[in-house]
């Protein structure tokens, strides 16, 4: 196997032992709205977006219209737009098809990891092989073990709270990425608009995943306002 | 159980699987055109990590309400915290999800079994 994209199924598995809880999570919950085995896996194989799965069935379990479904998982995705920008430049060296299929496997773990592997200078990896590695580890385990809470039922005692190991993952990632003032100032003020936000979508029934498209917009703006203020 | 029918939980995951695969080609397919990404969308790209992690994790660990005491002495800040302070230190995914888990619990159950 190539040693790149071993070293990305390798860096894979400390977000897997994050996702595992959070797929298991899904196919509970799926099982709960009512799908069959194959749709449950079929969601995780060409969705492949957690957030947008986990909210989809929980509509789709609240009988909310087929549109405000589709569109709510758009708005929950529209992130990518900003990781698809993000990392776009790094994938200019690949041709159309080789890129279309890089594309697929662009989730929150595999563009932040990818990230901060390709910015790490003393790293010259093949960054096409080192992406997959991570891609295709997760998606494999991912459902995978979709399928396994889908089969488990209601089996694992919620009190145990394992869907909390998700934000964990995401705080993992984000502490080492925070290296200067400026990406202070984005992760506060995003933070505290998010919670923000996050009320006021409970409150007044706004679009589940606006509020963190909101938060993270005005976070950014806030980075970059703070950059060119600090110089 | 939902009154969806068989097509439409079909629906749903055709229309939705395209849609985000529509969404992550976006930039991927249009900057193979370009070579340069302009400095000023450079400097608005570097804060899209920290703004987009942080605004998914500070509602895990944070629930509004009036009560201010409530808020803060909530047993997911505090064991997001602790999290906090070994990915600062360590790092390390698996060590940050196991340290954060077991001050979850100690929080939570710990109380429990000492009385």
């Amino acid at each position: 196997m190539n040693g790149d994209f071993k070293a990305g199924a390798r860096d894979s598995i400390g977000i897997l032992l994050g996702l595992i809880p959070f797929a298991i999570v899904f196919g509970i919950a799926a099982d709960g709205a009512g799908l069959s085995t194959l749709q449950t896996v079929a969601m995780s194989a060409v969705i492949f977006a957690g957030t947008a799965q986990l909210v989809t069935v929980e509509l789709i379990d609240a009988n909310a219209g087929l549109a405000i479904v589709i569109l709510t998982g758009v708005v929950i995705n529209l992130r990518m737009l900003m990781y698809s920008a993000s990392i776009a430049p790094h994938f200019t060296d690949y041709g159309k098809q080789t890129r279309a299929y890089l594309a697929y496997f662009l989730t929150d773990h595999v563009y932040a990891m990818s990230i901060a592997e390709y910015t790490n200078e003393a790293k010259s990896r093949n960054k096409r092989m080192y992406y997959l590695g991570l891609g295709v580890s997760i998606w494999v385990v991912w459902v995978a073990t979709t399928a396994i809470g889908y089969l488990l039922g209601a089996g694992i005692p919620e009190e145990l709270n394992l869907m909390f190991a998700v934000p964990l993952v995401f705080l993992a990632i984000l502490v080492p990425a925070i290296d200067d003032a400026p990406q202070v100032v984005t992760a506060l003020v995003s933070g505290v608009f998010a919670i923000a936000a996050a009320f006021a979508v409970a409150e007044f029934g706004l679009p589940q995943g606006l509020d963190l498209l909101i938060a993270a917009a005005i976070g950014i703006i806030a980075g970059v306002v703070s950059e060119e203020v600090m110089g | 159980m939902s009154e969806y029918t068989v097509l439409a939980i079909w629906g749903v995951i055709l229309a939705l699987g395209i849609a985000t695969y529509l969404i992550r080609l976006s930039f991927i397919h249009l900057f193979g055109r370009i070579n340069q990404v302009p400095a000023r969308v450079k400097l608005f790209l570097k804060f899209v990590p920290a703004a987009v992690l942080a605004a998914l994790v500070a509602p895990q660990l944070v629930t509004p309400s009036p009560d201010v005491a409530a808020m803060v002495l909530d047993e997911r800040l505090f064991a997001g915290a602790v999290a906090a302070v070994v990915a600062w230190w360590r790092g390390d995914i698996l060590l940050t999800i196991i340290v954060g888990m077991l001050a979850l619990w100690t929080l939570q159950f710990g109380p429990e079994l000492l009385l």
